[in-house]
């Protein structure tokens, strides 16, 4: 294992971050309480009670899930896809470091990064609404699972994009719809029954849902169910990587 | 000597079919500075990115220390620095920062020491808390150099290290070279300057069209191929070469007042016995005499001429 390779290249991501501490951190911040305000306030008049739980409350699982799949993605996806742009991976792909170490650093810092950003939500949110942890434990896991997924997941798509258009386009067509109608902010048994069959289809229910669960006991789905679907996104995330590196996918000629 | 890297048989075929290696055979030899001479597009760059893990081989193996770069990639790499020609630096990193940086990524514990030398050797140390984006491009080339070394390679690779570098740069980056190779580290550089080579370098290989022409110590490889031209600066002009001379290849040159003789030196009988001989017969007066080695530049155009406009078109 080349310990000092996968420090160095988790110290440089980090070192990204402070550099960009508003772009990083603060504006998520922002985006969300103004979901807090707008949806909180504005429909939560409305809608006072979901399964037993106030709105505001509610939907806090929701927006720390948006918040992280699209900072996992985003994160691990500008990561890798800046060096190939302007040209210093040439260092990584010379260097002494196995494939499996790269996604370790790329991956983990990409991870640490939004995982702490959706704590640091969580935290915002104890200003807005009372919020209660049921199961600790099984909140940090989904937390970090989550994270580590779509951080894989956003790896692949920098690994992909031969252009700024393409680094955006899954997580703007494909990952921001699916968590909008993932349950987000309302629950699936809210919509017509068809429409919750349908529902099922969109991976992110299956992560929002169990998410929830670890905080105030209600999901859509069970929350076995959740954790084996996270399971399956993640295998299959890695046996892309996998694939990637095997073949220099985008990476070696 | 022992060489310090070997390739066999190497050859990179990208998927358009272009054949950019076609059955390299090349030893370096442990502790030489070795140029590799080509025109524009002969490969040079490839060779160097397949040795260095950045372009997969269709074909062949190579050798670093003994250790193939493939299977033992680990031990390979973690000896070679690399230079790349194009000039690619993060932009908001430190130059500090920057160099520690490669040194951790090729393996090494953090040595600020060392980091020190190397800045210090390049001329950098009143740079180090600079962002990479204020550097002019001569300096960003020196941070690409400092990375390389960062890691304490044995064999060093520099991909047209003074392209578009000033004089005072080259000059300094050619010690740091020299000392480098004091210190028994391999240097492989390509570059258009022959001049450059022709100071440089122990050893130079052309390559042309993908194919390794020529293998040579610098000195023997001048030596075979070295022309001399003779001049003679006439007292009064000629408007054409006198018949007492026709048994002689000569030029005109100066608008008549030099007669140039070009003649092999290493060749039994050089001919200029005779030419003197008919000089004198001819009644020129000569007003001075001028004798020129073939500077590498012009072996490298003879090697390179010949065998390209062929071999292009067996490709196309």
């Amino acid at each position: 294992m080349n310990i000092h390779a996968i420090a160095a290249i988790y110290k440089f991501e980090m070192a990204r971050t402070w550099r960009t501490l508003f772009q990083s951190v603060v504006s998520p911040v922002i985006s969300t309480s103004l979901y807090f305000v707008v949806f909180g306030s504005a429909i939560g008049s409305r809608i006072t009670e979901i399964q037993g739980v106030s709105y505001g409350a509610f939907i806090v699982p929701g927006l720390i899930m948006l918040s992280l799949m699209t900072q996992s993605i985003s994160n691990a996806s500008f990561a890798i896809y800046f060096p190939k742009f302007i040209g210093t991976v040439y260092e990584l792909l010379s260097a002494p470091i196995s494939y499996v170490e790269i996604v370790i650093s790329y991956v983990g810092a990409a991870a640490t990064k939004s995982a702490a950003l959706g704590l640091i939500i969580l935290g915002t949110s104890f200003f807005f609404v009372d919020i209660r942890i049921a199961h600790p434990f099984m909140m940090l896991l989904f937390l970090a699972l989550t994270a580590i997924t779509f951080s894989l997941f956003g790896f692949i798509i920098g690994i992909w994009a031969d252009n700024f258009e393409k680094l955006q386009i899954v997580p703007l067509l494909i990952v921001t719809p699916l968590t909008f109608l993932g349950g987000t902010f309302y629950s699936i048994d809210m919509l017509p029954p068809i429409w919750q069959t349908i529902t099922l289809l969109n991976p992110v229910v299956y992560l929002v849902s169990g998410f929830r669960w670890s905080f105030y006991d209600v999901a859509d789905v069970n929350v076995f169910v959740s954790l084996g679907m996270i399971g399956v996104f993640l295998a299959i995330c890695l046996l892309i990587v996998a694939w990637i590196f095997k073949s220099g996918y985008r990476l070696k000629s | 000597m022992a060489s310090i890297i070997s390739i066999r048989n190497l050859e990179k075929r990208y998927d358009s079919g272009f054949r950019a290696l076609k059955g390299i055979d090349l030893d370096i030899p442990d502790g030489d500075i070795f140029a590799l001479l080509g025109p524009n597009g002969a490969g040079k760059t490839t060779l160097i990115n397949v040795v260095c893990g950045i372009v997969n081989a269709s074909a062949g193996t190579v050798e670093a220390a003994g250790h193939n770069i493939i299977s033992d990639y680990r031990a390979a790499r973690s000896l070679i620095g690399l230079v790349p020609q194009e000039l690619t630096t993060d932009a908001f990193e430190t130059v500090w920062a920057t160099v520690s940086f490669s040194r951790g990524l090729f393996g090494k514990p953090k040595n600020p020491a060392h980091i020190e030398k190397v800045l210090k050797d390049l001329s950098l140390w009143d740079k180090r808390n600079n962002m990479l984006m204020t550097l002019s491009g001569g300096m960003k080339r020196r941070v690409m150099i400092a990375k390389a070394l960062s890691h304490e390679p044995k064999i060093l690779f520099l991909d047209e290290p003074t392209a578009g570098v000033d004089v005072e740069l080259r000059r300094s980056m050619w010690e740091v070279v020299r000392s480098l190779r004091e210190h028994g580290v391999t240097i492989i550089l390509t570059t258009h300057y022959l001049e450059e080579a022709e100071q440089m370098a122990d050893r130079i290989g052309v390559v042309n069209a993908g194919e390794i022409v020529l293998v040579e110590q610098k000195h023997e490889l001048m030596a075979k191929l070295g022309e001399k031209r003779l001049t003679l600066q006439l007292e009064d002009a000629v408007e054409q070469i006198p018949d007492a001379l026709a048994a002689h290849t000569l030029e005109i040159g100066d608008d008549g007042y030099a007669l140039v003789y070009t003649y092999n030196a290493n060749d039994k009988r050089t001919g200029i016995n005779s030419l003197f001989r008919d000089l004198d017969s001819a009644g020129l007066r000569l007003r001075d005499v001028d004798t020129k080695q073939s500077s590498l530049e012009e072996i490298f155009v003879d090697l390179v001429k010949a065998p390209t406009s062929e071999s292009t078109r067996n490709d196309a």
